[in-house]
């Protein structure tokens, strides 16, 4: 988008935030409140417990799996719009990836906002037809041996891969491990890369 | 409806663009519109994802995720008769030619915060009735091959093809504009069905792969 439809654009939005708040809709405030709970508090951080969690505490990862989003509550995440949660466990012999090929459906409350490649054309329309060709551009090259499962998050359910754990982390503590789990692997567009690599 | 957003399995779209340290948001107005967007009161008369999907093709692809937004919920609130065309017009010249125009501080914060957690109970839009289901897992099916003009969740490169149902997940209710063809109630059983590439894509699918797709029941026939 060029500098002119940008000016536009804030410009739009500027009058209707305007409009809303001197209709009594919204308040400024709320309306930073809001912004701050995205660049503060919701973010692939929440899901990184979730899966360390899941790592560590074989009870937690199978209430996890059974219903994510009473696991996830668990952990003091709320699930964005009270959407179900589904957990899908990768393993070395199945390969978990999510898209929503009609839209941009992202589990908000344990990933936060998606990145832009998420929400690109090229993401929506190749990962149901070419998810091998579309990993090997996230740098992924699974064996054929391998099986391939992607969710297309269509309705009102949202999808979270819990990675594999690496090798090496036998010793790691829960916080250590929080720290290695990347947005990406959450999506399936990544694994975790073993430490002592 | 048949639109330029069912996009699943499409050609012509390039190599995907990641940008290294993504921000959270690309300029300033994004966040607004995402807060407006997530906390306004007013259901939009026949969804966000509606007006998106309704947007002419051209402009669709032209906009950006935000943009989208911006479009639906300005066109939700006029169609909501909360806001006019010729308000925004005037509003968006104002703040054009006077840069510095106050903003407007709504005199009772407290009001709207109550209107704000009245509106939108945080309910799970999961449904209890005594609905059962009429699939299993394991069962083999077939999607059903329509066409709504209105939104619909069953994306076209499903349409016809025979999967297997692998989860069911309860009573939600079908999101599409209406109701398909024999079906009387929105409540209906949703399950996952799971979709091999080869059935799909025929030659072109890769090696091992299958789609799992969230289907309500009236998406499906038995085989």
């Amino acid at each position: 988008m060029n500098t002119t439809a940008q000016t536009d654009t804030a410009l739009r939005t500027r009058a209707l935030e305007s409009l809303l708040i001197e209709k009594g809709l919204i308040t400024e405030d709320i309306i930073d409140e809001v912004v701050e709970k995205y660049e503060k508090d919701v973010g692939p951080l929440n899901g990184a417990r979730v899966v360390a969690r899941a790592w560590t505490d074989p009870d937690y990862k199978r209430r996890l799996l059974e219903d994510g989003r009473a696991a996830i509550a668990e952990l003091g995440f709320d699930s964005a719009h009270g959407a179900k949660i589904v957990v899908i466990e990768n393993t070395p012999d199945v390969h978990h990836l999510v898209v929503c090929t009609l839209c941009s459906c992202y589990p908000w409350s344990v990933l936060g906002l998606p990145p832009n490649w998420y929400k690109s054309y090229a993401y929506r329309s190749r990962a149901v037809r070419e998810p091998r060709a579309v990993l090997l551009e996230f740098d992924l090259n699974l064996p054929d041996t391998v099986e391939i499962r992607v969710w297309d998050s269509n309705s009102d359910l949202r999808y979270m891969v819990l990675p594999e754990r690496p090798a090496g982390t036998e010793d790691y503590t829960e916080e250590q491990l929080i720290s290695l789990v990347t947005r990406d692997s959450m999506i399936g567009v990544a694994k975790i890369e073993s430490p002592s690599k | 409806m048949d639109g330029i957003h069912d996009m699943g399995g499409m050609h012509g779209f390039g190599p995907i663009e990641r940008e290294e340290n993504e921000p959270l948001f690309h300029h300033p107005w994004e966040s607004r519109v995402l807060a407006i967007s997530v906390a306004t009161p007013v259901p939009i008369p026949g969804g966000s994802r509606n007006n998106i999907e309704n947007m002419d093709p051209a402009h669709y692809l032209s906009s950006s995720y935000y943009e989208k937004w911006l479009y639906s919920r300005i066109k939700g609130l006029i169609d909501a008769g909360v806001l006019t065309p010729e308000e925004m017009e005037t509003r968006m010249a104002l703040f054009k030619n006077n840069p510095n125009a106050e903003t407007p501080v709504h005199p009772a914060p407290d009001a709207v915060r109550a209107e704000l957690v009245r509106s939108r109970p945080a309910t799970p839009p999961q449904q209890k009735t005594d609905i059962q289901p009429q699939f299993s897992n394991g069962d083999r099916v077939r999607s059903r091959n329509i066409h709504p003009e209105g939104h619909t969740r069953l994306p076209r490169y499903v349409r016809g093809k025979y999967g297997t149902v692998t989860n069911y997940y309860g009573i939600y209710n079908l999101q599409d504009a209406e109701l398909p063809t024999g079906c009387t109630n929105r409540q209906q059983p949703l399950y996952a069905v799971r979709f091999e590439a080869s059935e799909l894509w025929g030659s072109a699918a890769e090696t091992k792969s299958a789609v799992y797709l969230d289907m309500w029941e009236s998406y499906l026939e038995p085989v």
